[in-house]
């Protein structure tokens, strides 16, 4: 799979059969992140994707919970059923009060190979691609990073994962059939965040960690949260403005801002957008920024190259605005106006704010 | 001390087309380049070596086009390139990389302890973020991925505290080394090639190791063979059945299209009338 040696795919299908060692490997798992007393819904979404695949396999779906005794671990299991989690594994332990690459490794590989579950899932976090590519060379396994789709293939049971590959150009579907188990990792805001069932509950399996802190050479000195105020949390919002290169100049990408401030939304921009300091890194949507799923998406000025398209085609609603008829993302928006930005934005901003105002007078 | 920077040499993918009847990637006439996220590694490398003095010595598995990724490096001021080359490598997944790789720099060990070892976040190609934290398990250093700043190194003490970004801020780290470090992007900026460097860059007699030099006697470990994942289908992303619904009025008016787009926007998706007017409220 070198991408420098140009090479046929291997094809996997013909008369496949998993070492008998390695069938006894059964169910899907989902690492469970927390910081800060808070999961991270990446977790969530992957239970929710999680228990498709344990569907169709007929096995059991658990979340993997690790932290410190005391803290809310229990809470995060009974949530994780609410999401679909038949079951938890606990491992409760000091070592494990902060993310640490050593302890979290340790700590994850040997409840592997106890209880051996033939997938697991961890979002592509910071975190979670820290520990993942850790943990896969530890167990010697396979590992896919980044998938933006998971499936069972029927054939051989085999976790079928795709992703995207030469900047989004095209996908491809990677296999690992003799090695368990099979690890995939997911970014946030790529698979849905399922339904919460309140009426779910599940059992736990406690595991104990056999280390010690004078076992960890890495020491935490501190934690410096990031100031979230001055951060845009695009990944979560329910409403985005978009602006591309097609705004020209920053001076024009302040109707941006406008339509945003009148609706509440967040603004969003392509790469040349932000390689050119027009706004901020964290507004960047796609494949090399954020992915976001918002229910409506206003994308202005913007082609629609794939690599902007993978990070928002998943928007309940997408509005484009483009002045050229033949502009890619006419492909794929829910609505179309072909036109010169800089007069419809202002109508636009208009036409919303009037109509809020009387939305907001009959209530 | 010693330091080994990990590189990778990867297709300019702001060059990339893929054609558009076969869907396959036409990397003619595609340069190749340094993957990017390397150079923040290197040039954190070179500031280590300008502050402490010791070696820095670049690595690469490759074809044996990526000497030129080699060179490059050497003429921003790196001392001494391995490439790792052969034809064995070929189909390696980043399990079978990431052996090689650790294979190469235990060789490298060998003529001078190695105190850092630097890899790039991520590729720009492969894109997986995965050899780096592959590396560091099977030489058994510590891991400190998303650096954005090393905030001291102490030779005597083997002790290293770096900033580490993680969700929802920066984690301060103590350790010790040998360590391996990912940078992130957009920490450091790289510098200029001098001329000098630049003279010794052609010059350089680059080492050119096969799997044998590496120091790899397994071969079931190594490319194909040594690869858990297999790709098993490359293919176009469908596209979207559904073309836009275009907004068209006849004054061409934009504000008559704005009210158009509204009253159809709502209509068809009331809820998004109550969640806009609560937000904006
Ligand atoms: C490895 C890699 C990663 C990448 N990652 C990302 C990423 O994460 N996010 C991202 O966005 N891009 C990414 N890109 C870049 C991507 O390929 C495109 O180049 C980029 O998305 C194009 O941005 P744009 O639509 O703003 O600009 P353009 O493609 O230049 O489009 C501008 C559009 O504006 C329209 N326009 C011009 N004037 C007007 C006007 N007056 N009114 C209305 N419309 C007008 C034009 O018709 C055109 O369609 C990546 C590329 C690579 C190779
Ligand atoms: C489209 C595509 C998809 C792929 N998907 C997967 C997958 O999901 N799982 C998988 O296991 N493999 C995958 N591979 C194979 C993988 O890309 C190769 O193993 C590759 O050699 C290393 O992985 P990477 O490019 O992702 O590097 P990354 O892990 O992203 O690289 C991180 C750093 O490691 C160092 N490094 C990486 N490769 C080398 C090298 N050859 N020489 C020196 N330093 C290096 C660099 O410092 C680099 O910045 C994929 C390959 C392609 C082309």
């Amino acid at each position: 799979m070198n991408a420098t040696t140009e090479q046929p795919a291997k094809k996997g299908r013909k008369k496949f059969e998993l070492d008998p060692a390695l069938a006894a490997y059964k169910g899907v798992w989902v690492f469970i992140e927390h910081e800060r007393g808070e999961v991270h819904t990446v977790s969530w979404e992957l239970l929710g994707e999680g228990r498709k695949l344990a569907d169709q396999l007929g096995v059991e779906l658990a979340g993997v919970v690790m932290g410190a005794p005391g803290e809310e671990t229990r809470r995060f299991c009974d949530e994780a059923y609410k999401y679909g989690a038949d079951l938890c594994y606990v491992v409760e332990d000091p070592v494990l009060e902060n993310y640490r690459n050593e302890s979290f490794t340790k700590s994850l590989t040997d409840l592997v190979n106890t209880f051996q579950p033939e997938i697991l899932l961890l979002g592509a976090t910071t975190l979670g691609r820290d520990l993942a590519g850790s943990v896969a060379t530890t167990l010697k396994t396979g590992l896919t990073a980044d998938c933006t789709e998971l499936a069972i293939d029927p054939e051989n049971r085999s976790l079928a994962a795709t992703r995207p590959t030469f900047g989004g150009s095209l996908l491809c579907t990677i296999v690992t059939l003799n090695y368990r188990p099979q690890m995939a990792t997911v970014r946030p805001r790529v698979m849905a965040m399922p339904d919460k069932d309140d009426s779910r509950s599940g059992r736990i399996i406690e595991h104990k960690l056999n280390m010690i802190e004078t076992d960890i050479i890495t020491k935490v000195l501190e934690f410096i949260p990031d100031n979230r105020a001055d951060k845009p949390q695009l990944p979560f919002a329910d409403i985005i403005v978009a602006g591309g290169r097609g705004m020209k100049n920053p001076d024009n990408f302040k109707l941006i801002w406008d339509l945003a401030a009148v609706l509440g939304a967040e603004v969003g921009a392509t790469r040349p957008v932000v390689q050119s300091g027009w706004v901020e890194l964290e507004r960047q949507v796609g494949q090399s920024g954020k992915t976001v799923r918002p229910k409506l998406y206003i994308a202005v000025g913007i082609s629609g190259a794939i690599q902007h398209r993978v990070g928002m085609e998943s928007s309940d609603v997408i509005i484009a605005i483009n002045n050229d008829p033949h502009a890619p993302i006419f492909d794929f928006a829910t609505y179309g106006i072909v036109g010169n930005a800089m007069t419809i934005l202002p109508a636009l901003t208009e036409a919303f704010r009037q109509h809020l105002a009387t939305v907001r007078k009959a209530v | 001390m010693h330091i080994v920077v990990c590189i990778k040499q990867v297709p300019d993918s702001a060059q990339i087309r893929v054609h558009p009847v076969t869907n396959t990637i036409m990397r003619q006439g595609v340069p190749a380049i340094v993957n990017p996220y390397d150079l923040f590694s290197l040039e954190e490398a070179l500031r280590l070596k300008d502050k402490y003095g010791g070696r820095v010595t670049v690595l690469t598995m490759g074809p044996p086009m990526a000497e030129a990724a080699l060179r490059k490096c050497l003429a921003y001021g790196a001392d001494e390139a391995v490439l790792v080359t052969d034809r064995a490598f070929a189909g390696s997944d980043t399990l079978a990389t990431s052996f090689a790789l650790a294979s190469a720099i235990r060789q490298i060990q060998n003529d001078m302890a190695v105190d850092l070892v630097f890899a790039g976040k991520q590729t720009i190609d492969g894109d997986t973020a995965q050899v780096g934290p592959g590396i560091a398990k099977r030489l058994d250093l510590q891991l400190l991925t998303y650096v954005s700043k090393i905030e001291s190194l102490d030779l005597e003490k083997r002790e290293i505290t770096v900033h580490r970004r993680a969700e929802g801020g920066v984690q301060v780290l103590k350790t010790k080394t040998p360590a391996l470090i990912t940078m992130l992007e957009g920490v450091n900026e790289m510098r200029f090639a001098t001329m000098p460097n630049m003279f010794r860059a052609a010059r350089y007699p680059l080492k050119v190791w096969d799997k044998d030099a590496a120091g790899i006697e397994d071969v079931t470990k190594i490319g194909l063979k040594g690869s858990p994942t297999i790709v098993s289908k490359v293919f176009a992303p469908t596209a979207k059945s559904q073309k836009a619904s275009m907004i068209e009025t006849e004054s061409g008016d934009p504000r008559d299209i704005a009210i158009t787009l509204l009253t159809k926007l709502f209509t068809q998706h009331p809820k998004l009338e109550k969640e806009i007017g609560k937000r904006a409220a």
